[in-house]
């Protein structure tokens, strides 16, 4: 049964995502910009460490932004059609999915820009993709809840990097590490433990979600 | 024993802990190493610190849970009040520990992960502060604060816990992932002042929280006292 909820609701989002376009584009072209504007203010100051720290923020920023307006954008009405539908877990799961599924495209996307604009680096590096994917799966889960309680406030961009910043940080200084592990040549094996521990934390606020989303659902 | 008399010893038996805790943490005779040399008396008191921010923290998320299960305004303002608390020892520990820091390893501040988990762990509960005063509606705000704050303690909660055991690399002493509490290398000599100093602290840290609360309980009488003076 909450499998067929999940699946409809998921099929909404991605029905939506479809018909306002210009929400999804905003975020693409928040990441084309940014990169062009890294390209033109670091040129000569790139190393590697610099280049994957800077794609990691950027990462994270696109992240917040995509992820805020999956409850922000909710208006009331539809809040209290859904409310009578679906059961608040299938609505805190799909968007969780449906977060992470949008953010491993745009990561990917950005990925490949940014190695087209600031120099192919970690274009042939399968563990450097393979971080990136558990990463941004692990930015989404954390942020959806954060976003799902910055949500029922007015004003709530700002919230939102306040709230959400300090819980994402030690996973952005874990991702940067071992991402520059693996552009040093690291195997699948050497930055195994890093990749456990940010599916650990998936897990965790998956179960969390799963317990807390219903205190914040009915309104 | 009556619940009055108990209020009275243990508030006394705090005090005389403390004021044994302060001389004796100033005055007995500690080891002599290189370089911490006399700094080394501020393990009572940095130390302390932590361990009441964590224990009084720990008792919020306590009152936070509660909150959510029966919906009472009472355990929203106890765990306010822990929140304030918490962090007032947080930047005392935060304080001692950067003078300790100027001290031992020559600047205010190195780049470990220990250092760094704690400097999140507030960002964290600045981030309850602000959201709390961007909510109007009591019961909303109340419900809110509490979902975020759980949240938000296990998260912590995980990457403290593991981040320092995977980098190994830390500067700060407590290579397992509670620093201090590997009591086999404290010089027996220490002990005698350094568990007073834990639990003169975590005390200490428990009556300034139940003041907070009352203060805060009194004020939202008043308000409702000059909102409705019937």
């Amino acid at each position: 049964m909450v499998h067929r909820e999940i699946l409809s609701l998921i099929h909404k989002e991605f029905l939506l995502e479809w018909r306002q376009k210009h929400a999804l584009g905003g975020i693409v072209l928040y990441l084309v910009s940014t990169i062009f504007i890294c390209y033109l203010s670091f040129t000569g100051l790139m190393s590697v460490p610099v280049w994957n720290a800077l794609f990691w923020i950027i990462i994270a920023f696109a992240s917040l932004n995509l992820v805020l307006k999956s409850f922000g954008e909710e208006n009331s009405g539809r809040k209290l059609y859904l409310y009578t539908l679906a059961s608040p877990q299938a609505v805190i799961f799909s968007k969780i999915l449906v977060n992470s599924l949008t953010m491993i495209v745009l990561g990917v996307l950005g990925f490949i820009l940014f190695n087209l604009f600031m120099g192919n680096i970690a274009g042939g590096k399968p563990v450097y993709w393979l971080v990136l994917i558990t990463g941004v799966v692990g930015f989404s889960s954390v942020l959806t809840m954060v976003s799902a309680i910055a949500g029922q406030v007015r004003n709530n961009f700002t919230l939102m990097a306040v709230l959400g910043f300090p819980l994402i940080l030690p996973l952005l200084l874990l991702l940067i590490r071992s991402s520059l592990a693996a552009l040093q040549g690291a195997g699948v094996a050497d930055v195994g433990s890093d990749l456990l521990v940010i599916l650990l934390l998936v897990l965790i606020s998956l179960t969390l979600s799963n317990i807390l989303f219903p205190y914040l659902w009915k309104d | 024993m009556k619940p009055t008399t108990w209020n009275y010893i243990w508030k006394i038996f705090t005090i005389v802990l403390m004021l044994y805790v302060i001389l004796g943490g100033m005055l007995m005779e500690v080891p002599v190493l290189p370089v911490i040399h006399q700094t080394i008396r501020n393990i009572y008191f940095h130390v302390g610190m932590w361990f009441s921010m964590i224990f009084i923290l720990f008792a919020g998320f306590i009152f936070s849970l509660r909150y959510l299960r029966t919906f009472h305004p009472r355990f929203d303002r106890m765990a306010y009040a822990t929140v304030k608390t918490g962090l007032v020892f947080g930047f005392l520990g935060l304080i001692t520990g950067m003078i300790w820091a100027k001290y031992t390893w020559g600047v205010y501040w190195v780049n470990d992960p220990k250092l760094n988990g704690a400097a999140v762990g507030i960002l964290v509960y600045l981030a309850y502060m602000v959201l709390r005063s961007s909510v109007e509606d009591p019961e909303k705000r109340a419900r809110l604060v509490a979902v975020y704050k759980i949240f938000a303690f296990v998260i912590m909660f995980v990457f403290i816990m593991i981040l320092p055991r995977l980098t190994g690399a830390s500067i700060h002493p407590g290579v397992d992932g509670n620093p201090a509490l590997a009591t086999g290398d404290l010089d027996p000599l220490m002990r005698r002042v350094f568990f007073p100093a834990i639990a003169a602290w975590m005390l200490f840290a428990w009556w300034v929280y139940t003041l907070v609360y009352r203060m805060d309980t009194v004020k939202e009488k008043i308000n409702q006292i000059n909102i409705d003076p019937s």
